[in-house]
């Protein structure tokens, strides 16, 4: 009797000890299953920002590859991605579907920046990821107080302080004249630049004049910049501001050296109505490579897009760089998910999320993703390119702001 | 049926309103604790667009004026709540009737140059207080109460008390969704009492007639100025309770089409009829989910399509449908109406609403 009792107490422990490193093996959150991985989006498929909804569809399509080919780590990718108009009030609606009914393992790359705001506590309170949002804004890396939200791209404040490294190195004694956008967008890319000037901004820094977005020229602005005695011009304008100032400092007869924020950097909405012969040589930073550039036509990466663009997604432009976008973050998340291996958790997921050291084969050369524990933003470093008249030319060095 | 009408008729008729009222205002407390907390949400938010919509009807549905613009006065409405919570610590509760009164001011005051606009002229007016509210909702001087572009993060108001029932208990969400029903129920007892009286038929003959309606002595202008006022003032307290719900706002949450949504939702619903609000408000809540689910590509000419099939099948609204399905089931219901007591059924004849469609 006793040795029977024994032996069963000894099967049992046995049989709980396997279980156990069973479940030590594979570790899962709500979303994540043997078979199945759910990712939440939310992206702009109607209203007025409609056109970045092609980014959802690249990304669709990217994980339509990935399933096709077996998967990541024998799981097929469910990507359930909801329309929210641009509406910050729809998208706290959608994401709440994600997390609450359609029971995602995380919300990835959902565009916007007030879209983000708007879900950015709920999203660390459920301790659920809000993972490579679509916005260049700067407060999406701050892992103390929002450990559960990560940018993706280049954000604007360190943009500017590459344009400033570049000054610093070339013409210690600039006199800089600033034209910015009245709002975060613009103050981040200047609090950038002053930041990357160091002691030297408040003498660097001889104008810094404002424009309301409901204004309906720049004019004037740009007077009083020329006036400042400036001679180096750093533009942070959105397109339609970008095309005047340009074309105004020539009117005017204003011959600085000229900094262009590369939100504004598009080749046919800016320079060519600007006029190409007054942008010759202004400077701008990039981190992709341009679909429309021929100097990537035998580029592998390039080829390879090209490729799946045809496959998986043959009704989308292969001229517009949101593809490219689209791609690059996929395969960004892809990688996290690889490196989770069977521990599917969201704290996992965060966790390999910030120790990504990868390149992106539509990244420029020398340009990676990058994060750790500390640092929440995956790409940082940036090449310079100087307009020629007809493309941008990238020179100099790769440049890495945050020193990793 | 009957030639006569029956007094004793048309009061079994108000008894069987008043249980289908207790009835559906039951299921309405009971529905919560039947769903998970992202569908609490959600018909939370019908029941603020059923007051947005209520609002707009009482200036459109009844007093033939159309606004493009009560988009512009669910902003203002949010965002007087969102500042007065953030900058000066209020209660979200004490936030509605400020929220309330600065619209009905606002709206009194637009109501003014709508004297002198009618019909289309009036819309374009309009139209241009949808544009303008977002971009000056950006000024930078206002920054400081408005948050800018970045707009407000708020804190979502925890419950007072809690239980369980049903074994799920009263979380914030639910507790929020009381909340709303509540001012729900208070917002449409205000207007039933204003509309099926004397201020109701003055409104609806200024819509038909308004010569006649001025020859019978009823002041036009005070009338139509404090109609704006009112339906500005239900639009804010709509604007104010969407805030606290959704616990955030920003310029980019009140663009010119949460305008056309109203409006599309007053006439889905039903013009001048009271409960069709609710009916609009979950046609404006779901249908353009159901498009998302269709189509990526054009969610919103899927939206489109199936605005266009409903108005070709029911061209007076759902309540108009409703009406006219009462009315073809007991044939001498619409000549009881008329002879009914006030307040013993909706104040609007059936022919009425016919002319308001057109």
């Amino acid at each position: 009797m006793k040795l029977k009792h024994f032996s069963l107490a000894v099967a049992g422990i046995a049989a709980a000890a396997i279980s156990l490193s069973a479940v030590a093996q594979k570790k899962y959150d709500t979303g994540a299953t043997d078979t199945e991985i759910k990712i939440g989006d939310t992206k702009p498929y109607s209203g007025p920002a409609s056109a970045y909804g092609t980014i959802g569809k690249a990304i669709a399509a990217y994980f339509d590859k990935i399933n096709a080919e077996g998967g990541i780590n024998g799981r097929k990718v469910k990507y359930i991605s909801l329309d929210d108009g641009y509406n910050p009030a729809k998208t706290v609606e959608q994401v709440r579907k994600l997390v609450e009914e359609d029971e995602v393992l995380f919300v990835f790359n959902p565009l916007g920046t007030p879209s983000n705001t708007a879900i950015h506590k709920y999203m660390n309170q459920k301790k659920v990821p809000q993972l490579f949002v679509a916005t260049g804004a700067t407060k999406w890396g701050d892992p103390k107080n929002f450990p559960w939200t990560m940018g993706w791209q280049p954000n604007y404040q360190t943009e500017g302080r590459i344009y400033a490294a570049h000054i610093l190195e070339t013409n210690p004694n600039a006199k800089i004249g600033v034209l910015y956008q009245n709002d975060d967008y613009g103050k981040d890319y200047l609090k950038g630049l002053e930041d990357g000037l160091g002691d030297k901004a408040k003498t660097m820094i001889v104008s810094k004049v404002s424009y309301e977005v409901t204004d309906p020229t720049v004019d004037s602005q740009m007077v009083t910049l020329k006036g400042s005695g400036a001679d180096t011009f750093f533009n942070v304008t959105t397109p339609k501001f970008a095309a005047q100032a340009i074309k105004k400092a020539a009117e005017i007869g204003w011959k600085p050296t000229q900094y262009l924020n590369n939100v504004s950097s598009s080749v046919g909405s800016v320079l060519t109505p600007a006029g190409l012969e007054n942008s010759v040589g202004i400077i701008t930073t990039q981190y992709g490579k341009d679909p429309t550039d021929p100097q990537w036509n035998n580029d592998k990466g390039m080829q390879d897009w090209r490729a799946w663009m045809a496959k998986y997604y043959p009704s989308g432009d292969v001229k517009d760089a949101s593809n490219v976008y689209g791609y690059s973050v996929a395969m960004t998340v892809v990688q996290v998910l690889k490196q989770c291996g069977d521990n599917l958790t969201r704290e996992n997921v965060m966790k390999q999320a910030a120790s990504l050291s990868m390149d992106l084969p539509l990244s420029l050369p020398g340009i990676n993703v990058k994060t750790s524990a500390n640092d929440f933003y995956p790409i940082e470093r940036e090449q310079l390119a100087r307009f020629d008249g007809k493309t941008w030319k990238l020179f100099g060095k790769v440049y890495n702001p945050s020193g990793d | 049926m009957s030639a006569a009408p029956d007094p004793s008729s048309a009061d079994r008729k108000s008894r069987l309103l008043w249980i289908g009222l207790v009835v559906v205002l039951v299921a309405a407390m009971v529905l919560p604790f039947l769903v998970k907390n992202y569908r609490v949400f959600q018909f939370n938010l019908v029941l603020v667009y059923a007051i947005a919509i209520l609002g707009l009807n009482i200036l459109t549905g009844f007093n033939g004026q159309i606004s493009l613009g009560h988009g512009a006065f669910y902003a203002i409405g949010a965002y007087a709540a969102a500042v007065l919570m953030d900058r000066f610590g209020m209660p979200y509760w004490a936030t509605l009737p400020f929220s309330g009164l600065l619209c009905f001011v606002l709206g009194f005051l637009m109501g003014f140059p709508a004297l002198r606009l009618a019909g289309h002229y009036l819309a374009v007016a309009t139209l241009a207080l949808a544009l303008a509210i977002p971009q000056l909702l950006k000024y930078k001087h206002l920054e400081n109460y408005t948050g800018g572009v970045q707009g407000i993060v708020l804190v979502k108001p925890d419950p007072p008390f809690t239980f369980r029932f049903l074994d799920q208990p009263l979380n914030a969400d639910r507790w929020l969704y009381f909340f709303t029903l509540a001012v729900t129920v208070v917002m449409f007892l205000l207007a039933w009492n204003l509309l099926r009286g004397r201020v109701g038929r003055a409104l609806i003959a200024i819509r038909d007639h308004p010569i006649a309606a001025a020859v019978m002595g009823i002041n036009l202008p005070a009338f139509k100025s404090l109609t704006f006022g009112v339906s500005a003032a239900f639009t804010g307290v709509a604007g104010a309770l969407g805030a606290v719900v959704i616990a955030f706002v920003s310029p980019d949450s009140f663009l010119l089409p949460l305008s056309i949504f109203l409006l599309v939702g007053v006439v889905v619903g039903g013009l001048a009829s009271i409960p069709g609000a609710f009916f609009g408000a979950i046609f404006i809540q779901f249908v353009p989910n159901i498009a998302d689910e269709m189509s990526k590509s054009a969610p919103q000419a899927i939206y489109g399509v199936l605005l266009i099939i409903l108005m070709y099948l029911l061209p007076t609204g759902v309540m108009g449908m409703v009406r006219k399905l009462w009315a073809r089931w007991q044939p001498g219901a619409a000549r009881l109406r008329v002879n009914a007591r006030p307040g013993t059924s909706v104040p609007v004849s059936p022919d009425l609403t016919k002319e308001s469609t057109t």
